[in-house]
């Protein structure tokens, strides 16, 4: 009844949808396509940087479509081994965020309702302040001078520092520290709605601790998990910032590879083709992601 | 639950702060150190303090940063409510599942590729329309309000979802029109939504370098941009101190808030016989 009373709306007054829509259109949507077209350009020293893919000359239409950039991403190693490294560094640390944050989230969502605001403040907390500056705390930690090295040679324990900086464990750290609230506010979500009396039941029934969180627990939250996983993972596979400030020369991430693409060796065409290369290994851990962040939304 | 095993959930919460929190800790400590080396305690001093607030270039970028987030954070508050609203109040129309998809794609969507694919949107609207003549402070602003929206919108449909209905269908019952529902009923009630939806927008800008760079412009360089590009060169105590800054400027903006939405809260669940909505 109501929803057919905002829809009442439609008919004289559609802009109200019109306006946020289109505007998503054109800067979000429509974006894409360009970056598509230009991916099948070839690279011209002018500004634009790249060929038109229509021509137009002698009464012939003639389109110029060229697949050379795509070729180019197969054949040279780099680009398919930056793909794959940032598959799997994305992966590991997504499932270290859920290691890390499923226990953190469960604790907060069974502690009394009195603290629990407070706790969940505290995780978001961080989040809110610059990414980059807590990117940039891990620096003088990892650092070969740095406070971890300095701790261990002070108490004996190493003679020489240990090379934490710049290596792809530092990437890990980074990775999981920056995106760990992402992971525990859908968990929470979830943990916080879960029925507890389940739990009393199943453990009346006899079921041990590690049972009932294995059939009872984990399945009720799948929805936060599946959430959780996705928000770590797809900006993690094109994280820029991290590789470029904690990793080194052999950290090869795709988000990194399409920066210098881009502002190193200006290179439009060959950048929109690893953009849209990267956007069709995401496409299916954004479908999920857009099926459970609206299953939580209802 | 047992006392040993909520004792063995507390300590892990309590090293899930600390690894949280304890980065954070010594960026703001370090800001004081007498020395350059951000490392090696050499005793309390303000004096990065004082270099910063010399660094004209970092004035600049910081004055340029919070204007574009004072925009960002309004045009976005404006149009994620609008998205919200259809969310979750409009059902299904022609053309929702790719409404519903261009909301949820941006809150995930790779940097780089949403930076990217604004820069060539811009480039190639210069080219046919000859808007915007090169890039500045309106691209930034405009690729800042896109992504921003997204994060608003869900913030108010999650809000409107749970609330009840029940009110804005009385109003409906006693004749009043769409437009007057809004801004007369739902719009007081999820106005909490909509500070928490504009402090969230503004976060979000201040902070942005990724896509900034991409569609930034001679002369519209912003604070994060400042900030990368001498990190870059290494460790520095007056990049902590700014650090220090934000942070606890942030801190105490988030406890105002908070307790400005508690506020409101306990002023909504009070009875209301004063307002003449009871007449």
């Amino acid at each position: 009844m109501i929803r057919k009373f905002w829809q009442r709306i439609r008919p004289g007054h559609g802009s109200v949808i019109a306006i946020p829509y289109l505007w998503l259109l054109l800067f979000f949507l429509i974006p894409f396509i360009i970056v598509l077209k230009i991916s099948f350009a070839e690279m011209q020293l002018a500004m634009p940087p790249f060929t038109d893919l229509t021509e137009y000359a002698e009464e012939r239409l003639q389109f110029n479509v060229n697949l050379g950039n795509y070729l180019y991403l197969l054949t040279d190693d780099l680009y398919v081994s930056s793909y794959f490294a940032s598959l799997k560094i994305a992966f590991i640390s997504t499932v270290l965020c859920l290691l890390i944050g499923y226990p953190m989230a469960y604790a907060i969502a069974r502690s009394s309702p009195a603290v629990r605001t407070g706790l969940l403040m505290l995780i978001v907390l961080p989040s809110w302040t610059s990414f980059l500056i807590r990117v940039y705390a891990w620096i003088g930690i990892l650092k070969n001078n740095g406070l971890i090295n300095n701790a261990l040679m002070a108490m004996g324990i190493i003679d020489e520092p240990l090379h934490i900086l710049h290596t792809n464990f530092a990437v890990y750290i980074g990775i999981v520290y920056a995106y760990l609230p992402f992971m525990i506010l859908p968990l929470y979500a979830n943990l916080v709605k879960l029925d507890y009396s389940l739990l009393e039941a199943a453990s009346d029934l006899g079921a041990r601790p590690w049972k009932t969180f294995l059939t009872v627990t984990l399945p009720l939250t799948k929805a936060g998990i599946i959430a959780g996983s996705m928000l770590v993972f797809i900006p993690a596979v094109g994280e820029f910032v991290i590789p470029e400030l904690l990793g080194g020369p052999e950290t090869l991430m795709i988000g990194k590879v399409l920066w210098q693409e881009f502002f190193n060796n200006r290179d439009w065409p060959v950048a929109s083709a690893v953009a849209i290369v990267m956007l069709l290994l995401l496409v299916v851990p954004m479908v999920l992601f857009h099926h459970y962040q609206n299953k939580e939304l209802e | 639950m047992s006392a040993r095993r909520s004792g063995l959930l507390f300590t892990y919460l309590a090293f899930g702060y600390a690894f949280l929190y304890v980065p954070i800790f010594i960026l703001m400590v370090f800001s004081f150190n007498e020395s350059r080396l951000v490392t090696v305690w050499a005793g309390f001093s303000t004096k990065w303090y004082g270099e910063l607030f010399r660094d004209q270039q970092m004035l600049d970028a910081a004055w340029m940063s919070l204007r574009i987030a004072f925009l960002t954070a309004t045009a976005a508050t404006a149009l994620g409510t609008l998205a919200g609203l259809i969310m979750a109040r409009f059902g299904r129309f022609r053309g929702h599942h790719l409404f519903a998809g261009m909301i949820t794609a941006p809150l995930v969507m790779p940097e780089v590729i949403t930076g990217l694919s604004l820069l060539l949107l811009f480039v190639s609207m210069e080219q046919m329309l000859g808007w915007p003549q090169g890039r500045g402070m309106t691209t930034i602003w405009i690729a800042h309000t896109t992504f921003s929206t997204a994060f608003v919108a869900i913030v108010i449909a999650s809000r409107l979802r749970e609330l009840d209905i029940s009110v804005e269908e009385a109003a409906m019952d006693l004749g009043a029109r769409p437009a007057k529902v809004f801004f007369v009923i739902t719009l007081p009630i999820i106005a909490p939504a909509l500070l928490s939806g504009w402090l969230l927008a503004f976060t979000l800008s201040l902070d942005d370098l990724v896509i900034a760079s991409f569609v930034s412009g001679p002369g519209s360089t912003t604070l994060p941009m400042v900030v990368f590009s001498s990190v870059r060169l290494g460790v520095s105590p007056k990049i902590n101190a700014l650090a220090t800054i934000i942070i606890v400027l942030v801190s105490i903006s988030i406890l105002v808030a908070g307790l400005l939405l508690a506020r409101m809260d306990r002023k909504k669940r009070a009875p209301r016989s004063t307002e003449n909505g009871d007449a």
